[in-house]
């Protein structure tokens, strides 16, 4: 008989005040019984609307009978046949707005916790299985992939699958792109991505950090050096800034800064670990999206005692998970909203004391749907900040489009991509993920990869 | 792993080292940089190319012992390996078509301006080099320097080595004589750069300056590295960092080149007692 009751199972998380001062993961996951229980709560559909709400299609019914069962690695190994993410993908993906969107126990009541059980299946596969022999029948053929973040690991495993020998080329010094640099240890911790990074290279993938692809090698000469096909994964790392007065004083972050020295620099680890990174006691973080909370969240962990998030919509508009927001909330974070700097104010030796903002309210929907801010006039105010870190998103980064004669992109960035075969302007140059869309969600990447992994090898198949 | 294959000890605080990077060594440009990292724990830091060797796979750098991680570095012999060596970063310095250059460095910033003396001197430029250094002790690339300039002036803060002044002093009275440049390069302190654009500015010379940022990633990723050029925001890692002295908001970058200074204090403090066998918790 399923589970009828019309919530989830509850998972277990660190106490807000106690989880506000480190860096150790929010969310404590499923014990067994938690998760057979809340599996008990998928009614099987025939119809499998979750799976269609899932970018990669995890087989998810599958997966959850198997858990339901207690036949924890079998259901693992049904989810990785279409995720090879599946421990990422269970913390950061935007569930409701995907799978569980679409989970029928949702119409009354809340969806059946779908991320809940695959991060659940992953972390007891990695806990207590031992990885299989994979069997690989080599196709003697290379492909590239820049980046390895998610889209770039993805389509790398799936390749590496299919028999290519696949070399990732990372400009980093340690693979996983935003998964490493950008989601913080208590949302994602990295141990856990360096493992499921392990996994990956156990299909022969090869990753070669301290490799920035358009500075040591143009893409043509990957294709001299006799890789068939290159797939271009490299993100969206761009920071924007704001462009007003103050934006070059001291103690001013762009988001990116600020959460590579905490997440990829280890920074908090300051001085075991030698990238310092410096918060004040009151920190400013501008704008509403996940990058927002992330930022916002790791200030108050190194001990700021007033975090602001200053976004210029409503709560409704913001861009961020509903989770993130809420988690965010019961740490302490201060929500300004309506909101929107002007200038920073510096002192005279060029330190940040203040910002100057302006009320906001919201007129017609603008192009994005969203209902336009406007100022208020004479709301000016000046809040006393002496961080202020900058979310407003980012673009994708220049280097290989500037040095790749023959790859369009779009006027903001975006490399433009032929939308069923991610096949670039340039014969053998696929790309996906944040680098054609700008700045999206992990999973979407993921789905990214996928296709291009498919379309890569029609094409080199059709080149024989 | 990237191995040391030679160093050597310029002078009591400045060491060079010749590094074993080939994919790196083949496209290495003047005014270009790599990013190290020298173990698990360590920093990125930047460090321009101070030569390389295409033929023997080998980037050198050249780099003063000023806190930590720099410490660490110096402490490395022939033989031992940086875990992390990124690069060529940065856009190489425009060098051509240039008659004749004045190319001036400030302490180690000479390390930096020898490549682009060398380059100068490869593409047929007339060169004058001048030097400063705070003493006789601490003069480094001499030799090197003659070797690919027509003219070299060594100057000292202290006149230790028989000729007082600052490099300004030296470029004031070459331009005073009547030499005309068409190109001026400044590399070292931010403080000598804007001394020496100030001065040019009022001849009308070309100067590039090539700034030294805080940089985390080098690959224009996250903005720490950046400058107000002509009032925009640059990134120094990806725009530069080679940049024209007369638009460059200097007084801004010395301000933001502190930004981490206590910080950089406590991780040497830390790491002196460490090695000390005090224990510092």
């Amino acid at each position: 008989m399923p589970n009828m009751s019309p919530k989830k199972v509850p998972m277990p998380e660190q106490d807000p005040n106690v989880r506000n001062k480190n860096f150790l993961e929010v969310a404590l996951g499923y014990t067994e019984e938690m998760a057979k229980e809340e599996a008990q709560r998928c009614l099987q559909c025939k119809h499998r609307p979750c799976v269609e709400g899932c970018p990669v299609n995890v087989q998810i019914p599958d997966f959850i009978k198997l858990v339901a069962e207690g036949r924890f690695e079998e259901a693992y190994e049904k989810i990785t046949e279409t995720n090879s993410l599946p421990a990422i993908c269970g913390r950061v993906c935007p569930q409701e707005t995907q799978c569980e969107k679409l989970c029928v126990r949702g119409k009354k009541g809340e969806p059946v916790g779908i991320g809940r059980l695959e991060r659940f299946a992953a972390d007891w596969y990695m806990a207590n299985a031992k990885p299989k022999e994979v069997k690989i029948e080599k196709l003697n053929k290379k492909v590239a992939v820049i980046g390895s973040g998610p889209a770039g690991i993805t389509c790398a495993g799936d390749l590496a699958k299919m028999g290519y020998d696949v070399t990732i080329f990372e400009a980093f010094h340690t693979p996983g792109g935003v998964l490493m640099y950008g989601i913080p240890e208590f949302r994602l911790p990295k141990e856990l991505v360096q493992k499921e990074i392990d996994l990956v290279k156990r299909l022969g993938v090869e990753i070669k950090t301290n490799m920035v692809i358009g500075k040591v090698f143009t893409l043509d000469e990957l294709f001299n050096e006799g890789y068939k096909a290159i797939f271009i994964a490299s993100g969206a790392g761009l920071p924007s800034f704001l462009g007003i007065e103050g934006e070059n004083l001291n103690g001013v972050y762009s988001a990116n800064e600020f959460l590579t020295r905490i997440n990829l620099m280890k920074a908090y680890k300051f001085p075991d670990n030698d990238t310092p990174v410096k918060v004040g006691k009151t920190v400013a973080v501008v704008g509403g999206g996940n990058v927002a909370m992330d930022a916002a969240r790791s200030a108050k962990r190194l001990g700021a005692d007033n975090v602001y998030v200053i976004y210029r919509r409503s709560e409704e508009e913001m861009p961020a998970r509903l989770e993130e927001i809420h988690h965010a909330k019961e740490e302490g974070i201060i929500f300004k909203l309506l909101t929107n700097p002007v200038r920073i104010i510096g002192t005279e030796d060029g330190w940040v004391k203040g910002m100057e903002c302006i009320e906001m309210e919201l007129g017609e929907p603008d192009a994005s749907g969203r209902k336009k801010p406007v100022p208020k006039p004479n709301s000016e105010h000046v809040i006393d900040v002496d961080t202020v870190i900058i979310a407003i998103g980012q673009t994708p980064n220049p280097l290989i489009t500037s040095t790749t004669p023959g790859l369009t992109t779009q006027k903001w960035g975006g490399i433009i991509v032929n939308e069923e075969t991610l096949a670039t302007s340039k014969p053998g140059v696929f790309a996906g993920g944040d680098a054609v869309t700008g700045a999206a969600t992990v999973i979407l990447a993921m789905g990214a990869g996928k296709k291009a992994a498919k379309a890569i090898d029609q094409y080199i198949q059709s080149k024989n | 792993m990237f191995r040391i294959v030679r160093k050597q000890i310029l002078n009591p605080s400045v060491k060079l080292m010749e590094v074993e990077a080939p994919l790196i060594a083949k496209k290495a440009e003047p005014g270009q940089f790599i990013i190290l990292r020298v173990n698990n724990e360590g920093e990125r830091i930047p460090l321009t190319i101070a030569d390389y060797d295409r033929e023997k796979g080998t980037v050198t750098i050249i780099f003063q012992i000023v806190g930590k991680t720099t410490e660490i570095l110096g402490n490395l012999e022939e033989g031992d390996t940086i875990l992390d060596f990124v690069g060529p970063l940065g856009v190489p310095s425009h060098l051509e078509g240039v008659k004749k250059a004045a190319v001036i460095g400030g302490g180690l910033g000479t390390a930096i301006a020898f490549p682009q003396a060398k380059k100068l001197h490869s593409l047929g430029t007339e060169v004058d080099a001048i030097a400063g250094f705070r003493n006789k002790d601490l003069i480094i690339l001499e030799e090197e320097l003659k070797s690919v300039s027509n003219r070299v002036f060594i100057t000292t803060d202290d006149g230790s080595n028989g000729n007082k002044g600052f490099v300004t002093d030296v470029l004031k009275k070459l331009l005073e004589e009547g030499n005309k440049y068409d190109l001026v390069i400044a590399i070292g302190p931010l403080v000598m750069m804007k001394a020496v654009s100030n001065l040019t500015k009022q001849y009308n010379i070309k100067t590039i300056v090539s700034m030294n940022p805080i940089m985390i990633d080098g690959t224009g990723m996250c903005g720490g590295c950046r400058v107000t050029v002509g009032g925009k925001i640059k990134f120094a890692c990806v725009d530069g960092p080679d940049f024209d002295g007369h638009e460059v908001d200097f007084d801004e970058a010395m301000r933001r080149q502190l930004m981490y200074k206590k910080e950089e204090q406590v991780s040497l403090d830390a790491h002196k007692c460490r090695l000390r066998g005090v224990d510092n918790a």
